[in-house]
Protein backbone atom coordinates (compact mmCIF):
# COMPACT_ATOMS: atom_id res chain seq x y z
CA UNK A 1 0.00 0.00 0.00
CA UNK A 2 2.89 2.33 0.64
CA UNK A 3 4.36 2.25 -2.83
CA UNK A 4 1.17 3.40 -4.50
CA UNK A 5 1.61 5.24 -7.73
CA UNK A 6 -0.77 7.84 -8.95
CA UNK A 7 -2.20 7.45 -12.44
CA UNK A 8 0.37 8.46 -14.98
CA UNK A 9 -0.54 12.09 -15.55
CA UNK A 10 -2.29 14.78 -13.63
CA UNK A 11 -5.17 15.97 -15.76
CA UNK A 12 -6.97 19.23 -15.50
CA UNK A 13 -10.50 19.25 -16.80
CA UNK A 14 -12.09 22.60 -17.48
CA UNK A 15 -15.59 22.69 -18.90
CA UNK A 16 -14.88 26.15 -20.33
CA UNK A 17 -12.11 24.78 -22.50
CA UNK A 18 -14.23 22.04 -24.04
CA UNK A 19 -15.17 24.18 -27.01
CA UNK A 20 -14.21 21.81 -29.76
CA UNK A 21 -15.92 18.63 -28.67
CA UNK A 22 -14.98 16.69 -31.82
CA UNK A 23 -11.25 17.29 -31.29
CA UNK A 24 -11.46 16.73 -27.52
CA UNK A 25 -13.17 13.41 -28.12
CA UNK A 26 -10.48 12.37 -30.60
CA UNK A 27 -7.77 13.12 -28.03
CA UNK A 28 -9.70 11.38 -25.33
CA UNK A 29 -10.33 8.20 -27.30
CA UNK A 30 -6.63 8.08 -28.17
CA UNK A 31 -5.78 8.33 -24.49
CA UNK A 32 -8.23 5.50 -23.83
CA UNK A 33 -6.90 3.36 -26.71
CA UNK A 34 -6.24 0.47 -24.35
CA UNK A 35 -9.93 0.49 -23.49
CA UNK A 36 -10.82 0.17 -27.18
CA UNK A 37 -8.37 -2.71 -27.40
CA UNK A 38 -9.93 -4.42 -24.37
CA UNK A 39 -13.45 -3.99 -25.78
CA UNK A 40 -12.37 -5.58 -29.06
CA UNK A 41 -10.67 -8.34 -27.13
CA UNK A 42 -13.81 -8.95 -25.09
CA UNK A 43 -15.95 -9.26 -28.20
CA UNK A 44 -13.51 -11.59 -29.94
CA UNK A 45 -12.84 -13.73 -26.87
CA UNK A 46 -16.48 -14.17 -25.90
CA UNK A 47 -17.26 -15.14 -29.46
CA UNK A 48 -14.41 -17.47 -30.25
CA UNK A 49 -12.53 -18.63 -27.19
CA UNK A 50 -15.36 -20.54 -25.62
CA UNK A 51 -16.10 -22.62 -28.67
CA UNK A 52 -14.17 -23.84 -31.66
CA UNK A 53 -17.42 -23.70 -33.58
CA UNK A 54 -17.59 -19.96 -33.00
CA UNK A 55 -14.60 -19.49 -35.22
CA UNK A 56 -15.91 -21.99 -37.72
CA UNK A 57 -19.31 -20.33 -37.89
CA UNK A 58 -17.78 -17.01 -38.88
CA UNK A 59 -16.35 -18.75 -41.90
CA UNK A 60 -19.30 -21.08 -42.57
CA UNK A 61 -21.90 -18.34 -42.36
CA UNK A 62 -20.99 -16.50 -45.60
CA UNK A 63 -20.29 -19.85 -47.26
CA UNK A 64 -23.82 -21.04 -46.48
CA UNK A 65 -25.46 -17.83 -47.67
CA UNK A 66 -23.32 -17.90 -50.78
CA UNK A 67 -24.31 -21.50 -51.50
CA UNK A 68 -28.05 -20.83 -51.22
CA UNK A 69 -27.90 -17.68 -53.31
CA UNK A 70 -25.73 -19.38 -55.92
CA UNK A 71 -28.21 -22.18 -56.34
CA UNK A 72 -31.14 -19.78 -56.62
CA UNK A 73 -29.65 -16.99 -58.70
CA UNK A 74 -26.78 -18.27 -60.80
CA UNK A 75 -29.15 -19.42 -63.56
CA UNK A 76 -31.08 -16.20 -63.41
CA UNK A 77 -28.16 -13.82 -63.76
CA UNK A 78 -26.29 -15.83 -66.30
CA UNK A 79 -23.00 -15.58 -64.43
CA UNK A 80 -22.78 -19.31 -63.87
CA UNK A 81 -19.09 -20.05 -63.30
CA UNK A 82 -17.97 -16.95 -61.46
CA UNK A 83 -21.18 -16.20 -59.57
CA UNK A 84 -20.13 -17.86 -56.27
CA UNK A 85 -16.89 -15.85 -56.21
CA UNK A 86 -18.76 -12.65 -57.10
CA UNK A 87 -21.34 -13.03 -54.38
CA UNK A 88 -18.83 -14.15 -51.79
CA UNK A 89 -16.76 -11.01 -52.37
CA UNK A 90 -19.76 -8.72 -52.02
CA UNK A 91 -21.14 -10.58 -49.03
CA UNK A 92 -17.93 -10.15 -47.07
CA UNK A 93 -17.98 -6.41 -47.62
CA UNK A 94 -21.71 -6.26 -46.89
CA UNK A 95 -21.37 -8.36 -43.73
CA UNK A 96 -18.67 -6.05 -42.46
CA UNK A 97 -20.89 -3.02 -42.99
CA UNK A 98 -24.12 -4.52 -41.66
CA UNK A 99 -22.54 -6.28 -38.69
CA UNK A 100 -20.40 -3.38 -37.47
CA UNK A 101 -23.18 -0.81 -37.76
CA UNK A 102 -25.71 -3.08 -36.05
CA UNK A 103 -23.13 -3.97 -33.39
CA UNK A 104 -22.39 -0.31 -32.73
CA UNK A 105 -26.06 0.22 -31.83
CA UNK A 106 -25.91 -2.58 -29.30
CA UNK A 107 -22.53 -1.51 -27.98
CA UNK A 108 -23.94 1.97 -27.42
CA UNK A 109 -27.00 0.63 -25.61
CA UNK A 110 -24.70 -1.41 -23.38
CA UNK A 111 -22.31 1.47 -22.90
CA UNK A 112 -25.02 3.96 -22.06
CA UNK A 113 -25.42 2.32 -18.66
CA UNK A 114 -21.75 3.05 -18.08
CA UNK A 115 -21.55 6.59 -19.41
CA UNK A 116 -24.16 7.81 -17.00
CA UNK A 117 -21.99 6.61 -14.13
CA UNK A 118 -18.36 7.10 -15.09
CA UNK A 119 -16.53 9.30 -17.53
CA UNK A 120 -15.06 7.65 -20.60
CA UNK A 121 -14.87 8.71 -24.24
CA UNK A 122 -18.31 7.98 -25.62
CA UNK A 123 -17.05 7.04 -29.06
CA UNK A 124 -14.97 4.15 -27.70
CA UNK A 125 -17.88 1.72 -27.97
CA UNK A 126 -18.52 2.46 -31.62
CA UNK A 127 -14.81 2.56 -32.49
CA UNK A 128 -14.33 -0.83 -30.86
CA UNK A 129 -17.02 -2.46 -33.02
CA UNK A 130 -15.00 -1.47 -36.08
CA UNK A 131 -11.96 -3.12 -34.52
CA UNK A 132 -13.93 -6.29 -33.98
CA UNK A 133 -15.21 -6.10 -37.56
CA UNK A 134 -11.65 -5.84 -38.88
CA UNK A 135 -10.66 -9.03 -37.08
CA UNK A 136 -13.75 -10.78 -38.44
CA UNK A 137 -13.17 -9.64 -42.02
CA UNK A 138 -9.63 -11.03 -41.93
CA UNK A 139 -11.05 -14.38 -40.84
CA UNK A 140 -13.70 -14.21 -43.56
CA UNK A 141 -10.98 -13.91 -46.20
CA UNK A 142 -10.19 -17.60 -45.59
CA UNK A 143 -13.48 -18.94 -47.01
CA UNK A 144 -13.28 -16.28 -49.71
CA UNK A 145 -9.96 -17.56 -51.03
CA UNK A 146 -11.26 -21.09 -50.64
CA UNK A 147 -14.16 -20.32 -52.98
CA UNK A 148 -11.89 -18.64 -55.53
CA UNK A 149 -9.70 -21.74 -55.46
CA UNK A 150 -12.60 -24.21 -55.75
CA UNK A 151 -14.43 -22.38 -58.54
CA UNK A 152 -11.23 -21.46 -60.35
CA UNK A 153 -12.08 -17.77 -60.32
CA UNK A 154 -8.88 -15.83 -60.98
CA UNK A 155 -7.20 -13.77 -58.30
CA UNK A 156 -5.30 -10.72 -59.47
CA UNK A 157 -2.41 -8.70 -58.15
CA UNK A 158 -4.88 -5.85 -57.62
CA UNK A 159 -5.73 -7.63 -54.38
CA UNK A 160 -2.71 -5.83 -52.94
CA UNK A 161 -4.97 -2.76 -52.88
CA UNK A 162 -7.42 -4.58 -50.61
CA UNK A 163 -6.19 -2.87 -47.40
CA UNK A 164 -7.14 0.49 -48.93
CA UNK A 165 -10.62 -0.78 -49.82
CA UNK A 166 -11.10 -2.26 -46.35
CA UNK A 167 -9.93 1.01 -44.78
CA UNK A 168 -12.52 3.01 -46.74
CA UNK A 169 -15.22 0.49 -45.83
CA UNK A 170 -14.21 0.73 -42.18
CA UNK A 171 -14.34 4.51 -41.92
CA UNK A 172 -17.63 4.63 -43.82
CA UNK A 173 -19.09 2.07 -41.41
CA UNK A 174 -17.72 4.02 -38.45
CA UNK A 175 -19.46 7.18 -39.68
CA UNK A 176 -22.81 5.42 -40.14
CA UNK A 177 -22.34 3.63 -36.81
CA UNK A 178 -21.81 6.94 -35.02
CA UNK A 179 -24.91 8.52 -36.55
CA UNK A 180 -27.04 5.50 -35.68
CA UNK A 181 -25.74 5.26 -32.12
CA UNK A 182 -26.52 8.91 -31.52
CA UNK A 183 -30.13 8.22 -32.46
CA UNK A 184 -30.32 5.06 -30.39
CA UNK A 185 -29.43 6.96 -27.20
CA UNK A 186 -32.50 9.14 -27.62
CA UNK A 187 -34.74 6.57 -29.28
CA UNK A 188 -33.98 2.95 -28.34
CA UNK A 189 -36.43 1.68 -30.96
CA UNK A 190 -33.93 2.60 -33.65
CA UNK A 191 -32.24 -0.69 -32.78
CA UNK A 192 -35.46 -2.49 -33.73
CA UNK A 193 -35.93 -0.57 -36.96
CA UNK A 194 -32.40 -0.81 -38.25
CA UNK A 195 -32.53 -4.48 -39.36
CA UNK A 196 -35.47 -3.61 -41.61
CA UNK A 197 -33.54 -0.73 -43.10
CA UNK A 198 -30.57 -3.03 -43.60
CA UNK A 199 -32.61 -5.55 -45.53
CA UNK A 200 -33.88 -2.85 -47.86
CA UNK A 201 -30.38 -1.40 -48.21
CA UNK A 202 -28.97 -4.77 -49.17
CA UNK A 203 -31.48 -5.25 -51.99
CA UNK A 204 -30.87 -1.71 -53.28
CA UNK A 205 -27.13 -2.33 -53.50
CA UNK A 206 -25.59 -4.72 -56.04
CA UNK A 207 -24.63 -7.40 -53.54
CA UNK A 208 -26.36 -10.51 -54.80
CA UNK A 209 -26.97 -9.40 -58.35
CA UNK A 210 -24.73 -7.86 -60.97
CA UNK A 211 -24.31 -4.11 -61.05
CA UNK A 212 -25.76 -3.91 -64.56
CA UNK A 213 -29.14 -4.93 -63.22
CA UNK A 214 -29.49 -1.80 -61.07
CA UNK A 215 -27.40 0.68 -62.97
CA UNK A 216 -30.24 2.05 -65.06
CA UNK A 217 -32.95 1.94 -62.46
CA UNK A 218 -34.62 5.34 -61.91
CA UNK A 219 -32.34 6.80 -64.56
CA UNK A 220 -29.33 5.66 -62.57
CA UNK A 221 -30.33 7.61 -59.46
CA UNK A 222 -30.81 4.48 -57.40
CA UNK A 223 -27.09 3.78 -57.32
CA UNK A 224 -26.03 7.40 -57.45
CA UNK A 225 -27.90 8.13 -54.20
CA UNK A 226 -26.61 5.02 -52.44
CA UNK A 227 -23.49 6.08 -50.52
CA UNK A 228 -22.54 2.49 -49.82
CA UNK A 229 -22.31 1.54 -53.48
CA UNK A 230 -19.03 3.31 -54.44
CA UNK A 231 -17.40 2.03 -51.26
CA UNK A 232 -18.41 -1.57 -51.92
CA UNK A 233 -17.50 -1.18 -55.57
CA UNK A 234 -13.82 -0.46 -54.94
CA UNK A 235 -13.80 -3.46 -52.64
CA UNK A 236 -15.23 -5.72 -55.32
CA UNK A 237 -13.05 -4.31 -58.11
CA UNK A 238 -9.71 -5.08 -56.48
CA UNK A 239 -10.69 -8.66 -55.63
CA UNK A 240 -13.22 -9.87 -58.17
CA UNK A 241 -12.82 -7.66 -61.24
CA UNK A 242 -9.05 -7.53 -60.94
CA UNK A 243 -9.10 -3.89 -61.97
CA UNK A 244 -7.42 -0.94 -60.38
CA UNK A 245 -10.24 1.52 -59.72
CA UNK A 246 -9.84 4.76 -61.67
CA UNK A 247 -8.79 7.84 -59.77
CA UNK A 248 -12.36 9.12 -59.95
CA UNK A 249 -13.72 5.92 -58.46
CA UNK A 250 -11.24 6.07 -55.59
CA UNK A 251 -12.03 9.73 -55.15
CA UNK A 252 -15.79 9.20 -54.88
CA UNK A 253 -15.39 6.29 -52.48
CA UNK A 254 -12.84 8.11 -50.32
CA UNK A 255 -14.86 11.33 -50.35
CA UNK A 256 -18.02 9.56 -49.25
CA UNK A 257 -16.24 7.50 -46.61
CA UNK A 258 -14.34 10.42 -45.11
CA UNK A 259 -17.34 12.73 -45.36
CA UNK A 260 -19.57 10.20 -43.60
CA UNK A 261 -17.02 9.76 -40.84
CA UNK A 262 -16.65 13.50 -40.40
CA UNK A 263 -20.41 14.08 -40.27
CA UNK A 264 -20.88 11.12 -37.93
CA UNK A 265 -18.06 12.19 -35.60
CA UNK A 266 -19.19 15.79 -35.32
CA UNK A 267 -22.87 14.86 -34.96
CA UNK A 268 -22.11 12.27 -32.30
CA UNK A 269 -19.77 14.45 -30.25
CA UNK A 270 -22.10 17.47 -30.39
CA UNK A 271 -25.03 15.39 -29.21
CA UNK A 272 -22.96 13.50 -26.65
CA UNK A 273 -23.17 16.57 -24.39
CA UNK A 274 -26.73 15.63 -23.62
CA UNK A 275 -26.34 11.82 -23.56
CA UNK A 276 -26.16 11.68 -19.78
CA UNK A 277 -29.39 13.68 -19.58
CA UNK A 278 -31.22 10.94 -21.45
CA UNK A 279 -29.71 7.53 -20.83
CA UNK B 1 -20.16 33.18 -1.31
CA UNK B 2 -19.27 36.65 -2.44
CA UNK B 3 -15.64 36.34 -1.46
CA UNK B 4 -15.27 33.48 -3.94
CA UNK B 5 -12.00 33.42 -5.83
CA UNK B 6 -12.87 33.79 -9.50
CA UNK B 7 -10.01 31.59 -10.71
CA UNK B 8 -8.85 28.18 -9.44
CA UNK B 9 -5.59 28.33 -7.48
CA UNK B 10 -2.65 25.96 -7.26
CA UNK B 11 -4.06 24.10 -4.30
CA UNK B 12 -7.57 23.82 -5.73
CA UNK B 13 -8.90 20.36 -6.50
CA UNK B 14 -12.50 21.15 -7.43
CA UNK B 15 -13.79 24.49 -8.61
CA UNK B 16 -17.39 25.12 -9.58
CA UNK B 17 -18.58 28.54 -10.65
CA UNK B 18 -22.25 29.26 -11.27
CA UNK B 19 -23.01 25.67 -12.18
CA UNK B 20 -26.59 24.92 -13.14
CA UNK B 21 -28.07 21.75 -14.50
CA UNK B 22 -31.45 21.91 -16.13
CA UNK B 23 -33.07 18.65 -17.07
CA UNK B 24 -35.52 18.95 -19.90
CA UNK B 25 -38.17 16.36 -19.34
CA UNK B 26 -40.76 15.78 -22.01
CA UNK B 27 -44.27 16.08 -20.58
CA UNK B 28 -44.81 12.45 -21.28
CA UNK B 29 -41.73 10.43 -21.91
CA UNK B 30 -41.48 9.90 -25.65
CA UNK B 31 -39.14 6.98 -25.95
CA UNK B 32 -39.62 5.87 -29.51
CA UNK B 33 -38.67 7.56 -32.71
CA UNK B 34 -42.03 6.65 -34.20
CA UNK B 35 -43.94 8.34 -31.41
CA UNK B 36 -41.61 11.33 -31.47
CA UNK B 37 -42.12 11.86 -35.19
CA UNK B 38 -45.89 11.62 -34.85
CA UNK B 39 -45.91 14.12 -32.01
CA UNK B 40 -43.54 16.43 -33.82
CA UNK B 41 -45.89 16.52 -36.79
CA UNK B 42 -48.82 17.14 -34.48
CA UNK B 43 -46.79 19.81 -32.71
CA UNK B 44 -47.22 18.10 -29.40
CA UNK B 45 -43.67 17.83 -28.13
CA UNK B 46 -43.55 19.91 -24.97
CA UNK B 47 -40.99 19.95 -22.26
CA UNK B 48 -41.02 20.58 -18.57
CA UNK B 49 -37.75 21.85 -17.32
CA UNK B 50 -36.45 20.99 -13.96
CA UNK B 51 -33.54 22.71 -12.30
CA UNK B 52 -31.49 20.01 -10.57
CA UNK B 53 -28.68 22.38 -9.65
CA UNK B 54 -29.03 26.13 -9.39
CA UNK B 55 -25.98 28.39 -9.56
CA UNK B 56 -23.66 26.28 -7.44
CA UNK B 57 -20.32 27.80 -6.42
CA UNK B 58 -17.84 25.56 -4.70
CA UNK B 59 -14.11 25.40 -4.08
CA UNK B 60 -12.58 22.27 -2.57
CA UNK B 61 -8.88 22.29 -1.78
CA UNK B 62 -6.49 19.42 -2.39
CA UNK B 63 -6.45 16.93 0.45
CA UNK B 64 -9.72 18.14 1.91
CA UNK B 65 -12.38 15.72 3.07
CA UNK B 66 -15.56 17.43 2.07
CA UNK B 67 -19.06 16.38 3.01
CA UNK B 68 -22.16 16.71 0.88
CA UNK B 69 -25.54 16.61 2.61
CA UNK B 70 -29.10 16.98 1.53
CA UNK B 71 -32.37 15.17 1.33
CA UNK B 72 -33.23 12.70 -1.40
CA UNK B 73 -33.62 14.59 -4.65
CA UNK B 74 -31.76 17.64 -3.39
CA UNK B 75 -29.26 17.35 -6.24
CA UNK B 76 -26.42 15.43 -4.59
CA UNK B 77 -26.12 12.85 -7.35
CA UNK B 78 -26.33 15.50 -10.04
CA UNK B 79 -23.53 17.42 -8.32
CA UNK B 80 -21.37 14.30 -8.23
CA UNK B 81 -22.11 13.60 -11.89
CA UNK B 82 -21.00 17.09 -12.83
CA UNK B 83 -17.78 16.69 -10.85
CA UNK B 84 -17.03 13.27 -12.32
CA UNK B 85 -17.53 14.63 -15.88
CA UNK B 86 -20.50 12.39 -16.59
CA UNK B 87 -22.80 15.36 -16.96
CA UNK B 88 -21.83 18.54 -18.75
CA UNK B 89 -23.61 21.38 -16.90
CA UNK B 90 -26.20 23.50 -18.67
CA UNK B 91 -24.44 26.63 -17.43
CA UNK B 92 -21.35 27.49 -15.47
CA UNK B 93 -17.80 26.32 -15.20
CA UNK B 94 -16.49 23.05 -13.84
CA UNK B 95 -12.76 22.88 -13.22
CA UNK B 96 -11.23 19.69 -11.85
CA UNK B 97 -7.56 19.07 -11.15
CA UNK B 98 -6.90 15.35 -11.08
CA UNK B 99 -8.48 12.06 -11.92
CA UNK B 100 -11.86 11.55 -10.29
CA UNK B 101 -12.46 8.05 -9.11
CA UNK B 102 -16.12 7.29 -8.51
CA UNK B 103 -15.93 4.41 -6.10
CA UNK B 104 -19.66 3.99 -6.23
CA UNK B 105 -19.45 2.02 -9.45
CA UNK B 106 -17.82 -1.19 -8.37
CA UNK B 107 -17.53 -3.74 -11.13
CA UNK B 108 -19.35 -1.68 -13.73
CA UNK B 109 -18.84 -3.34 -17.08
CA UNK B 110 -17.87 -6.79 -15.85
CA UNK B 111 -18.60 -9.51 -18.39
CA UNK B 112 -19.80 -12.90 -17.07
CA UNK B 113 -18.13 -14.94 -19.81
CA UNK B 114 -14.68 -13.45 -19.35
CA UNK B 115 -12.28 -14.74 -16.71
CA UNK B 116 -11.53 -12.76 -13.59
CA UNK B 117 -8.17 -11.79 -15.05
CA UNK B 118 -9.71 -10.58 -18.32
CA UNK B 119 -12.31 -8.65 -16.35
CA UNK B 120 -9.61 -6.90 -14.34
CA UNK B 121 -8.12 -5.57 -17.55
CA UNK B 122 -11.50 -4.60 -19.02
CA UNK B 123 -12.67 -2.90 -15.83
CA UNK B 124 -9.43 -1.04 -15.22
CA UNK B 125 -9.31 0.31 -18.78
CA UNK B 126 -12.92 1.47 -18.36
CA UNK B 127 -11.68 3.45 -15.38
CA UNK B 128 -9.08 5.06 -17.61
CA UNK B 129 -5.94 3.07 -16.83
CA UNK B 130 -3.52 1.90 -19.48
CA UNK B 131 -2.42 -1.69 -19.92
CA UNK B 132 1.03 -0.79 -18.69
CA UNK B 133 -0.39 0.65 -15.48
CA UNK B 134 -2.49 -2.47 -14.97
CA UNK B 135 0.47 -4.81 -15.45
CA UNK B 136 2.33 -2.95 -12.72
CA UNK B 137 -0.59 -3.35 -10.34
CA UNK B 138 -1.86 -6.80 -11.25
CA UNK B 139 -0.20 -8.68 -8.37
CA UNK B 140 -1.50 -6.23 -5.81
CA UNK B 141 -5.01 -6.43 -7.24
CA UNK B 142 -4.93 -10.23 -7.13
CA UNK B 143 -3.58 -10.31 -3.57
CA UNK B 144 -6.17 -7.87 -2.34
CA UNK B 145 -9.16 -9.56 -4.02
CA UNK B 146 -8.29 -13.03 -2.67
CA UNK B 147 -9.82 -14.85 -5.62
CA UNK B 148 -7.12 -17.52 -5.79
CA UNK B 149 -7.13 -20.02 -8.65
CA UNK B 150 -10.61 -18.89 -9.69
CA UNK B 151 -9.00 -15.92 -11.39
CA UNK B 152 -8.75 -17.95 -14.62
CA UNK B 153 -12.39 -19.10 -14.41
CA UNK B 154 -15.28 -17.21 -16.05
CA UNK B 155 -16.86 -14.59 -13.84
CA UNK B 156 -20.26 -16.31 -13.97
CA UNK B 157 -18.84 -19.01 -11.68
CA UNK B 158 -18.02 -16.45 -8.97
CA UNK B 159 -20.04 -15.78 -5.86
CA UNK B 160 -21.40 -12.25 -5.55
CA UNK B 161 -18.92 -11.61 -2.75
CA UNK B 162 -16.04 -12.52 -5.05
CA UNK B 163 -17.35 -10.20 -7.76
CA UNK B 164 -17.64 -7.39 -5.23
CA UNK B 165 -14.11 -7.95 -3.95
CA UNK B 166 -12.71 -8.00 -7.46
CA UNK B 167 -14.50 -4.76 -8.33
CA UNK B 168 -13.31 -3.05 -5.18
CA UNK B 169 -9.72 -4.20 -5.68
CA UNK B 170 -9.61 -2.84 -9.22
CA UNK B 171 -11.28 0.44 -8.34
CA UNK B 172 -8.98 1.14 -5.40
CA UNK B 173 -5.69 -0.21 -6.76
CA UNK B 174 -4.68 3.25 -7.89
CA UNK B 175 -4.36 6.13 -5.55
CA UNK B 176 -7.10 8.46 -6.68
CA UNK B 177 -6.55 12.20 -6.67
CA UNK B 178 -10.21 12.87 -6.07
CA UNK B 179 -12.31 10.15 -4.53
CA UNK B 180 -16.08 10.14 -4.47
CA UNK B 181 -17.63 8.06 -1.74
CA UNK B 182 -21.37 7.70 -2.01
CA UNK B 183 -22.79 6.34 1.25
CA UNK B 184 -21.17 3.44 3.01
CA UNK B 185 -19.32 0.80 1.10
CA UNK B 186 -20.40 -2.67 2.05
CA UNK B 187 -18.59 -5.36 0.15
CA UNK B 188 -18.07 -8.94 1.30
CA UNK B 189 -17.67 -10.17 4.84
CA UNK B 190 -16.53 -8.41 7.98
CA UNK B 191 -12.85 -9.18 7.41
CA UNK B 192 -12.95 -7.69 3.94
CA UNK B 193 -14.91 -4.68 5.17
CA UNK B 194 -12.07 -4.12 7.62
CA UNK B 195 -9.55 -4.17 4.75
CA UNK B 196 -11.71 -1.73 2.84
CA UNK B 197 -11.85 0.81 5.61
CA UNK B 198 -8.07 0.51 6.07
CA UNK B 199 -7.60 1.28 2.43
CA UNK B 200 -9.91 4.28 2.74
CA UNK B 201 -7.83 5.52 5.65
CA UNK B 202 -4.63 5.21 3.65
CA UNK B 203 -6.24 7.22 0.84
CA UNK B 204 -7.00 10.00 3.24
CA UNK B 205 -3.51 9.91 4.70
CA UNK B 206 -1.96 10.02 1.24
CA UNK B 207 -3.53 13.40 0.65
CA UNK B 208 -6.31 12.48 -1.75
CA UNK B 209 -9.27 14.81 -1.94
CA UNK B 210 -12.39 13.02 -0.74
CA UNK B 211 -16.01 13.90 -1.40
CA UNK B 212 -18.19 12.11 1.04
CA UNK B 213 -21.91 11.88 0.49
CA UNK B 214 -23.91 10.70 3.43
CA UNK B 215 -27.24 11.01 5.16
CA UNK B 216 -25.53 10.45 8.46
CA UNK B 217 -24.72 13.75 10.13
CA UNK B 218 -22.41 11.95 12.55
CA UNK B 219 -20.31 10.47 9.73
CA UNK B 220 -19.93 13.86 8.10
CA UNK B 221 -19.08 15.55 11.36
CA UNK B 222 -16.48 12.99 12.38
CA UNK B 223 -14.73 12.72 9.01
CA UNK B 224 -15.07 16.06 7.25
CA UNK B 225 -13.67 19.48 7.89
CA UNK B 226 -16.13 21.30 5.71
CA UNK B 227 -19.46 20.41 4.21
CA UNK B 228 -22.16 21.64 1.91
CA UNK B 229 -25.92 21.44 2.29
CA UNK B 230 -28.14 21.17 -0.76
CA UNK B 231 -31.87 21.68 -1.01
CA UNK B 232 -33.86 21.72 -4.26
CA UNK B 233 -30.65 22.23 -6.20
CA UNK B 234 -29.63 25.29 -4.21
CA UNK B 235 -26.66 25.52 -1.88
CA UNK B 236 -28.14 26.39 1.50
CA UNK B 237 -24.86 26.51 3.32
CA UNK B 238 -21.15 25.87 2.91
CA UNK B 239 -18.94 25.89 5.97
CA UNK B 240 -17.49 23.92 8.87
CA UNK B 241 -18.98 20.44 8.96
CA UNK B 242 -20.39 20.83 12.45
CA UNK B 243 -22.35 23.99 11.57
CA UNK B 244 -23.67 22.59 8.34
CA UNK B 245 -24.59 19.41 10.21
CA UNK B 246 -26.60 21.46 12.71
CA UNK B 247 -28.43 23.22 9.94
CA UNK B 248 -29.24 19.90 8.27
CA UNK B 249 -30.44 18.53 11.59
CA UNK B 250 -32.74 21.53 11.99
CA UNK B 251 -34.00 21.13 8.46
CA UNK B 252 -35.03 17.51 8.78
CA UNK B 253 -36.29 17.46 12.31
CA UNK B 254 -37.93 20.81 11.99
CA UNK B 255 -38.20 23.71 14.33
Amino acid sequence: MNNQTTPSQSIIYDSLKQRNLAVEELRSVFRYRDLVFQLVRRDIVTRYKRSVLGLLWTMLNPLGTMLILSIVFSQLFNMRGVYPAYIMTNLIAWNFFSQTTAASLNAMLWGSSLIKRIYLPRTSFVVSTIGTGLVNILLALVPLFFIYWVTGAPLHTTILLLPVSIFLLAIFSLGIGLILSTFVVFFPDVAEMYPILLTAWMYLTPIIYPEELLVNMFNGWLLRLNPLFPVIKVFRMVIFDGKVPALGEWGVAAGIALGTLLIGWVFFTQKSKSFAYYV
Amino acid sequence: MFNLIPEPQNDTAIFLNGVSVRYRLPNERVATLKEYTIRLIQGKVRYNSFLALNDVNLVVKKGEIFGIMGRNGAGKSTLLKVISRVLIPTRGRVWINGIVSPLLELGAGFHPELTGMENIYLNATLLGHSRKEIKQKIQEILDFAEIGDFIEAPLRTYSSGMVGRLGFSVATAWLPEILILDEVLSVGDAAFAQKCSERMRSFRESGATVLLVSHSIDTIRSLCQRALLLEHGNVLEIGPASEVGDRYNQMIFGK
